[in-house]
């Protein structure tokens, strides 16, 4: 029987991931654009595992405004990233260091 | 019925978006020669929103009445105070920016319907009272800002500005998401007066998780230590104007926020935010201090100096009192004022082609060519560091007095200790101004709108703002009460 620790450990698993893709890649900011998605998806597991569970139809609600944010969120990171490629040439992580301090 | 009364609460939030969305029309249809007037309409639609704004906070407003949409959205004093302050910080940027984008050829329509809408987005943030409205807030703000970051499209350092907000701040977004995913689970509910009733008693583990996600969440957007790091290369990046924005009005929304959440959801478990407030509040004084030392560039400067501000301001937080709460808002006054006069003193550095000037070292001895604007400068550089005559003391004297009379003394004393690591590189400034060898870099004339604009700050904080501490500590009251009202 899969109950609603088995969702959460998923979720909680996923969002590990999402967080490690964005600190421990070193070479193209495409891939730190998916492990953004992993993350708000490992948040909608969470959000429909919850709602079920407690029999709360807010949750599922929520989830589909997240879903609706991330692909306006989406857009507008994929739009940065062409700017970005058109004045440098690269979306290599490292490159991104016009400013230190 | 009941529909109508939830319209009329959110009044300022129609105002903004109707005409945000019919600037934009306009902005599709004239083209950027029609941004001048776009921008003059913007602000006008600001002010208006802020006279629709203004009622609830000098009735001060709180309670049921509040409450639109069925318990979504509170627009009670303490919201109106935030949104009033916001509305002033995103007028100046719209004020500031034509005679800086004008002069690269970039002054492009959407600037002031993007400014717009983050206005917007930060008046629901400041009066959610529901974790979705929170969201949805939290992101209409974040988009148009990540936008605003990159604005300067040719230039790579406003690209690159634009990318490291965009991915940092889609993680801090990912962060609260999740905090706010397991607190649904474990409350039960997403309404903040829920999240209150259902924590009551003992907190779960996963509640703990939930509230440890949202405050580190909120921590990046407030631009606290330890999750600081966007913070100097955004703010150097981005175009100065939206750089006056990004350092003024999302930080009076994130931070209100912040007491928000804590007071109103998170209000049952004190003890349990009080402590990462308290270590947040002085690890972002040290860093903010510390790292701002071996800054050559102003506006990475001014970056560090408000991760320092913020740290003071979660002292009055740390306290977990009204009166910290009132203390905060006043600080977040004074603030604004201080950082729009900072930006607007830098959008004036300019060369002899009117290229900016963002070196520290290129205005050396701007006391000798500049006077007025050296003067202004070392005026907001002396109340940043929070010396007496001027008006930023206040807000530190505030924040520690709440402090200090809610029995947290050491804390108090190491933020005071702090503040003085801190006034040695607003100094440096300082005497870079006045007694090293001219440069004569920063020759270049100033718009007369930066001009008005640094006047109004410079009285603002000078002495003579004190003549306002009774009426400005009364509106913080009233918004305080409100914030911690109990019916």
């Amino acid at each position: 029987m899969i109950g609603i620790e088995h969702y959460v450990v998923v979720s909680a698993i996923l969002f590990v991931l999402g967080v490690l893709g964005i600190f421990l890649n070193r070479k193209n900011v495409i891939v730190i654009l998916m492990a953004i998605e992993l993350i708000l998806l490992a948040v909608n597991i969470n959000l429909v595992a919850f709602s079920a569970f407690l029999g709360d139809l807010t949750g599922q609600i929520f989830a589909m405004f997240v879903l609706t944010v991330a692909a306006g969120e989406a857009a507008i990171g994929l739009a940065i990233l062409v700017i970005y490629f058109r004045g440098r040439g690269t979306i290599a992580v490292e490159d991104a260091n016009r400013m230190k301090g | 019925m009941e529909f109508q009364a939830s319209l009329a609460l959110v009044a300022p939030e129609l105002v903004l978006s109707l005409s945000g969305l019919a600037l934009l029309l306009a902005a599709a249809w004239g083209g950027d020669k029609a941004s001048r007037l776009i921008s003059i309409l913007a602000v006008a639609a600001l002010v208006g929103a802020g006279f629709l704004a203004a009622p609830a906070l000098c009735n001060g407003a709180s309670g049921p009445d509040t409450l639109a949409f069925g318990g979504q959205v509170k627009v009670d004093a303490f919201a109106a105070f935030a949104k009033l302050l916001i509305y002033l910080a995103a007028a100046a940027s719209l004020i500031v920016a034509p005679a800086f984008f004008e002069r690269v050829k970039a002054m492009r329509a959407e600037y002031p319907v993007l400014v717009l809408f983050a206005a917007m987005g930060m008046g629901i943030m400041v009066s959610a009272a529901d974790l979705v409205t929170l969201y949805i807030g939290l992101e209409l703000n974040s988009l148009a800002a990540y936008v605003l970051a990159a604005f300067l499209r040719t230039d790579e350092r406003s690209a690159e500005a634009g990318l490291k907000y965009f991915v940092l701040g889609a993680l801090a977004s990912g962060f609260l998401l999740y905090g706010m995913s397991l607190t649904y689970g474990f409350a039960g509910t997403t309404s903040f007066a829920g999240i209150h009733a259902a924590l009551a008693g003992d907190m779960s583990k996963g509640a703990l998780f939930g509230l440890v996600f949202v405050l580190s969440g909120l921590a990046f957007k407030i631009s606290a230590a330890p999750f600081h790091m966007w913070t100097p290369d955004v703010y150097e990046g981005a175009p100065t104007p939206v750089t006056t924005f990004f350092a003024s009005a999302p930080k009076v929304a994130a931070m209100a926020l912040t007491m928000r959440v804590v007071v109103d959801a998170f209000g049952a478990q004190v003890q349990a935010w009080q402590q990462i407030v308290m270590i947040v509040a002085l690890v972002s004084i040290v860093v903010g201090a510390l790292g701002a030392i071996g800054q050559d560039n102003i506006k990475r400067l001014m970056a560090y100096s408000s991760i320092n501000n913020v740290g003071f301001i979660l002292i009055g937080l740390a306290a977990a009192t009204q009166q910290g709460a009132s203390a905060m808002l006043v600080y977040l006054a004074i603030y604004v004022a201080m950082t729009i006069g900072g930006f607007v003193a830098i959008l004036m550095l300019k060369d002899a082609n009117g290229e900016p000037v963002e070196q520290i070292a290129q205005i050396a001895g701007l006391s000798s060519h500049r006077k007025v604007l050296a003067v202004c400068l070392a005026m907001i550089m002396f109340s940043l560091a929070g010396i007496p005559p001027l008006f930023g003391f206040w807000g530190k004297f505030l924040v520690f007095q709440a402090a200090v009379q809610a029995g947290m003394v050491p804390l108090a004393a190491i933020g005071i200790a702090a503040s003085v690591i801190g006034a040695f590189y607003y100094l440096k400034v300082v005497k870079v101004m006045y007694f090293d060898e001219p440069a004569n870099v920063a020759v270049g004339k100033s718009d007369w709108a930066h001009q008005a604009l640094l006047a109004i700050c410079a009285i603002f904080i000078s002495p003579l703002g004190y003549l306002l501490t009774g009426w400005l500590g009364g509106m913080a009251d009233k918004a305080a009460a409100a914030l911690y009202f109990v019916g």
